[in-house]
């Protein structure tokens, strides 16, 4: 975990930038003609789900990984009971917090539809949505249909980051804002500059963009600090610019530091209160406007059920995902629980996924934002064979 | 300067340094780079093993409070050198071969067990490798200790070695797998789960030595998995010759060849390679069982490298070929490393082990590029006395267009001037 030094909103705003460099967490938003608010965390590098939501029920999991568990429910520093067979991972106590006011819902055995074990292929199709790498991402896809024209539509879009993962890189522009690590220019010669580069392709359109955008974000998140971890203030800064009234729609972030070969209860640990400090600081963040607002948490695919032999786990398939918000039908595990028998697991090695990532995700398009099955295979090609998941959000 | 000459030199350099002489045939100035010796210094640079010894005594005998310890000396005066030679290199195009094959075997300073060794990795496994052979720079890559502890094979233990019969530990595969997916074969080969697992058995043993005497690549049988091994149908011995022929297997294969010639015409030509441009370059690497220099000098040769620019800088070539349009001096501080950073692309930093993105979307964010301009504003201010125009015309030749002319002539301020000119479209391309 890294503490930032102390701040004012310039070196706030300087710290969200070492994260960058730090390579650990990213940011990127966009606005859509909705009240309701949709963010999209990408845990890169695969999260182990056996130690995020620990089955301790299941009568198998000690065998295969005894050194990896934490201490059971009630004991100091033990897991945080989730109604008797699962446990959160005692650095999730924030959104423990979260689970117990209902709002947050752990989804277990969980997987996008690949099956190697590539985290860049992987990452690149659970982007994509698609069974194969496309060049635009499901939630840019899923922009354009709420914007419904989106050639004209008025996109003020910020990321806390230099680039746009490709979750939201697409047709509809998504424009990008990060602090300012150099001195700025003279007002004139900003425009001179988007003048110069108004005919190219590329950087024509992206450096108009970027004009728009450090207006609007260095309005919004002027006052206040961010005094949390690095993806901490990240979140804060999300929140707050997801809250105001004019402010973007949907988010994409990205946390890395989840490939755990090695030194894993450690380093698991780390990540996972990085990741905890992260949705307290969007619900905190976010205020009234919590009630509208959908977090789904996703990663690649899951680790090895048994440990490695350097205290870790290798790739592998089935995880867990969570999805947290002031509507959501939370307090509560959703899971088909394949079990951990030698016999269930999947290629002898991994948890049986038995419930698809684009089904959790069609669930929450759905319910949340209103798209309706035609949608839903322009956003997800190829997926009709994939339902959305019921029940996700309130009645 | 004409097309060609500047295509010379931007596609395939690192951009004209100043008023450098001009290559009067191009094509032959970019071989020569390939066949000449590789003209870099790094005076005092420490081997990997001097190295690995500083990150011991750093720990045993530590040096007294408010010096910066041996690592980050030796990781400084690296970052420095590397710069340095970038900035003056009278083979550009050598010395982007050495750039694009390091990202090519990414290992990252985001482990601090990197921070010792990399210097030396790039040195000793890739540098010396460019203009060789694929399958020795394979090997040299893969018994280096950055990459052994980047990816963690250092630890992996055979399940029935010795050491795991009696630890009971055993394998890590993360070596192994992206050995197959990213440095030689790519997942288009068809490998499975268990030809990366039988990989990881026969790169057990291969791990590092920490000791005081002789400390670097050492091969543990202790550690490796008894008897021979499978991948992909074939079969290896035991040992560490096992690993060694099922290396230079891999790197001489069909899959490697068409893997590899995209990368590189991805990197030289254009974002989305033409086929044929990779058809040429996979033939030439089949033909020659990876001569690294003939693929590269196939390169030049290509048709396809001498049409319009379309790649955009990335920020370390961005940052490099600013440096060298105002003919910037070498400096002793790691200054250059620091703006790549904060382009977005700290030095020798990517995120993940399949290294940095060579496609312009990666780079062309709307706050990337606004910093773009920040920087060469940055930049022009510590270089007050070359005329804006001159070295316009200079690094850019027939590529500059009248727009951007008109607006650097038209500026309020010299300083203005160079900063429209780095911030222009075309500076961008290479």
């Amino acid at each position: 975990m890294m503490h930032l030094p102390t701040l004012s909103r310039r070196s706030a705003l300087l710290g969200l930038s070492s994260a960058l460099v730090m390579g650990r967490a990213s940011l990127a938003l966009a606005a859509a003609p909705t009240d309701k608010r949709f963010a999209v965390i990408i845990l890169r590098g695969a999260m182990d789900g056996l130690s995020a939501v620990v089955p301790y029920g299941d009568r198998y999991l000690t065998q295969w990984r005894p050194e990896l568990l934490p201490p059971p429910v009630g004991k100091p520093g033990g897991m945080l009971d989730l109604g008797g067979f699962y446990g959160l991972h005692p650095s999730l106590s924030g959104m423990h917090q979260i689970y117990k006011a209902g709002e947050l819902l752990p989804v277990h055995a969980v997987a996008g539809s690949y099956r190697s074990r590539s985290h860049f292929e992987a990452q690149d199709y659970m982007e994509s949505g698609a069974e194969e790498r496309m060049d635009s991402g499901w939630l840019n896809r899923a922009l354009a249909l709420l914007q419904q024209a989106p050639a004209t539509a008025h996109t003020s879009a910020i990321a806390v980051d230099v680039t746009v993962p490709l979750l939201l890189r697409g047709a509809t522009n998504v424009a990008t804002w990060a602090p300012p690590s150099f001195d700025p220019l003279d007002a004139d010669l900003y425009t001179r500059i988007v003048a110069l580069n108004q005919a190219d392709p590329i950087t024509g359109p992206a450096l108009k963009d970027a004009m728009r955008q450090r207006g609007f974000s260095d309005k919004v998140l002027a006052g206040g600090d961010h005094d949390h971890e690095a993806f901490g203030s990240l979140c804060a800064a999300a929140a707050k610019l997801m809250r105001a009234p004019d402010g973007p729609r949907l988010a994409a972030l990205e946390l890395e530091g989840w490939d755990t070969h090695t030194g894993q209860p450690a380093r698991i640990a780390s990540a996972l209160a990085e990741l905890d400090s992260g949705l307290v600081a969007l619900k905190a963040g976010l205020g009234d406007a919590w009630k509208q607002t959908v977090v789904v948490v996703i990663t690649e695919f899951g680790r090895t059920v048994r440990a490695d032999g350097t205290l870790g786990t290798d790739h592998g398939t089935g995880t867990a995902a969570f999805i947290a918000g002031g509507s959501i039908a939370g307090g509560r595990v959703q899971a088909n629980w394949p079990g951990l028998a030698q016999h269930n697991l999947f290629e002898d090695r991994d948890l049986q996924p038995t419930a698809d990532l684009r089904s959790v995700a069609k669930g929450l398009l759905s319910a949340h934002l209103g798209l309706d099955g035609a949608a839903m295979l322009k956003v997800f090609p190829g997926s009709d064979r994939v339902a959305p998941m019921p029940r996700l959000l309130r009645a | 300067m004409d097309a060609l000459q500047a295509q010379a030199l931007i596609r395939f350099g690192l951009g004209r340094r100043g008023n450098e002489p001009l290559p009067a045939d191009p094509a032959a100035w970019l071989k020569g780079q390939i066949t000449r010796p590789d003209p870099s210094e790094f005076p005092g640079a420490l081997s990997t093993t001097e190295c690995l010894t500083a990150w011991r005594l750093d720990s045993q005998q530590p040096l007294p409070p408010g010096q910066p310890s041996r690592v980050n000396s030796i990781l400084a005066q690296e970052k420095i050198q590397q710069c340095n030679n970038a900035l003056m290199s009278s083979a550009p195009f050598r010395e982007r071969l050495v750039w694009f094959w390091t990202n090519h075997f990414a290992v990252s300073l985001n482990r601090l067990e990197c921070l010792p060794v990399t210097g030396a990795f790039i040195r000793e496994a890739i540098r010396p490798h460019v203009t060789g052979k694929f399958s020795d720079m394979v090997l040299a890559v893969m018994q280096h200790p950055a990459m052994l502890m980047y990816l963690d094979n250092w630890g992996s233990i055979g399940p029935n070695s010795p050491v795991g019969l009696q630890s009971g530990k055993g394998l890590n595969e993360n070596l192994a797998r992206e050995c197959l997916e990213l440095h030689v074969l790519s997942p288009a080969s068809g490998y499975t789960q268990a030809d990366v697992t039988s990989m990881a058995r026969i790169l057990t043993g291969w791990t590092v030595n920490f000791g005081d005497q002789h400390p670097g690549f050492v091969f543990s049988p202790a550690l490796h998995e008894p008897g021979h091994k499978t991948v992909m149908g074939k079969v290896f011995p035991e040992g560490e010759e096992g690993g060694v022929e099922a290396l230079t297997y891999f790197a001489d294969q069909p899959a490697c060849h068409q893997f590899l010639a995209t990368k590189l015409v991805r990197h030289f030509v254009a974002d989305d390679p033409p086929a044929g441009a990779v058809a040429t370059i996979a033939g030439v690497l089949r033909d020659t069982h990876g001569d690294l220099a003939a693929a590269s000098v196939a390169l030049v040769d290509l048709p396809d490298c001498w049409t319009r620019l379309t790649k955009l800088r990335t920020p370390q070539e961005y940052v490099i070929a600013c440096a060298r349009a105002v003919e910037a001096e070498p400096v002793t501080t790691t200054l250059a490393a620091e703006l790549m950073d904060g382009l977005g692309q700290p030095l020798w930093t990517p995120p993940l082990p399949n290294g940095w993105a060579d496609r312009a979307e990666s780079w062309a964010g709307p706050e990337a590029l606004l910093r773009r301009a920040e920087l060469a504003n940055k930049i022009a201010g510590r270089h007050p006395d070359p005329d804006p125009a001159e070295v316009a015309d200079a690094c850019l030749g027939p590529f500059l267009r009248a727009e951007t002319l008109q607006a650097i002539k038209f500026a309020g301020s010299r300083r203005g001037a160079m900063t429209m000119l780095m911030a222009s479209p075309e500076f961008m391309r290479r």
